[in-house]
């Protein structure tokens, strides 16, 4: 199964959406809440980073028999520096974000924490693509 | 510790889900730091914090969490109190500082509870 987002850059407040609706779906197919969970929260800030940073881009998720992978593609700005994005506490979101709860550095490492893969390919100037998996076995 | 008592120990008014009241929790996190709580929160049934706007229900939604409780008087608005029903979250606003409200409901016995690594 394969589900497919078009994530808004201009609305934080419906940032999340596709998140929730994945989590939806996730849990009809009936997955473990464990296994929902870890995959709702990488998607989660994979899409606030798309608003944060990007200003939005496009989601692709696919449900296979062993796995659950995410793919998160933008044409914003790219990141310099993979490594040092990577780091906790790193960020460089606006003053504005940190109001709204975001912008802590935590996103790209709870993204790598909470899934089983996750590669980054970025191009400044082009945008990055984040792809994240979820062992279901 | 049932909400119904949380809403009772904080004089707390209750935005959105009456009807589940009746739900048990059995610890709690405060923060206005939505990216701590997705990064360290662990089976937090209940999220007490000062922010009011969407992405604090999407949080809480992501984590399987149950009732938000606004400290400090915070009201959010109508939509942000429609999409927390929609998530079956109840919604709680008091008027107690974050400080005091976290403690009034710990010496009630809603604790922490673990944190991932942990």
């Amino acid at each position: 199964m394969t589900l497919h987002y078009d994530i808004d850059g201009e609305n934080f407040q419906t940032a999340g959406e596709a998140s929730a609706n994945v989590k939806k779906v996730l849990r009809q197919l009936g997955i473990s809440t464990d296994i929902i969970r870890r995959v709702a929260i990488a998607m989660y800030e994979g899409e606030i980073n798309m608003v944060i940073h990007a200003n939005g881009g496009v989601a692709d998720v696919a449900i296979t028999p062993d796995r659950i992978e995410m793919t998160l593609e933008d044409s914003g700005n790219g990141i310099p520096d993979i490594a040092l994005a990577m780091q906790e506490g790193y960020s460089t979101a606006p003053e504005n974000v940190h109001e709204l709860g975001f912008g802590a550095g935590m996103g790209l490492p709870n993204m790598k924490k909470y899934t089983d893969e996750m590669k980054i390919e970025s191009t400044v100037g082009v945008g990055t693509k984040v792809f994240m998996a979820v062992n279901l076995k | 510790m049932k909400i119904r008592e949380i809403v009772e120990l904080l004089e707390a008014d209750v935005l959105c889900g009456a009807d589940r009241l009746e739900s048990e929790v059995h610890s709690a996190c405060g923060s206005d730091m939505m990216s701590d709580v997705l990064a360290f929160v662990k089976d937090q049934a209940v999220l007490l914090t000062g922010l009011v706007n969407a992405q604090v229900v999407r949080t809480a939604e992501m984590m399987d969490m149950r009732c938000i409780v606004f400290v400090r008087g915070k009201m959010p608005p109508p939509d942000v109190i429609e999409l927390a029903d929609d998530s079956g979250l109840v919604l709680l606003s008091c008027r107690e500082r974050m400080y005091v409200a976290c403690g009034r409901l710990y010496t009630h016995g809603l604790t922490g509870g673990g944190v991932v690594g942990e």
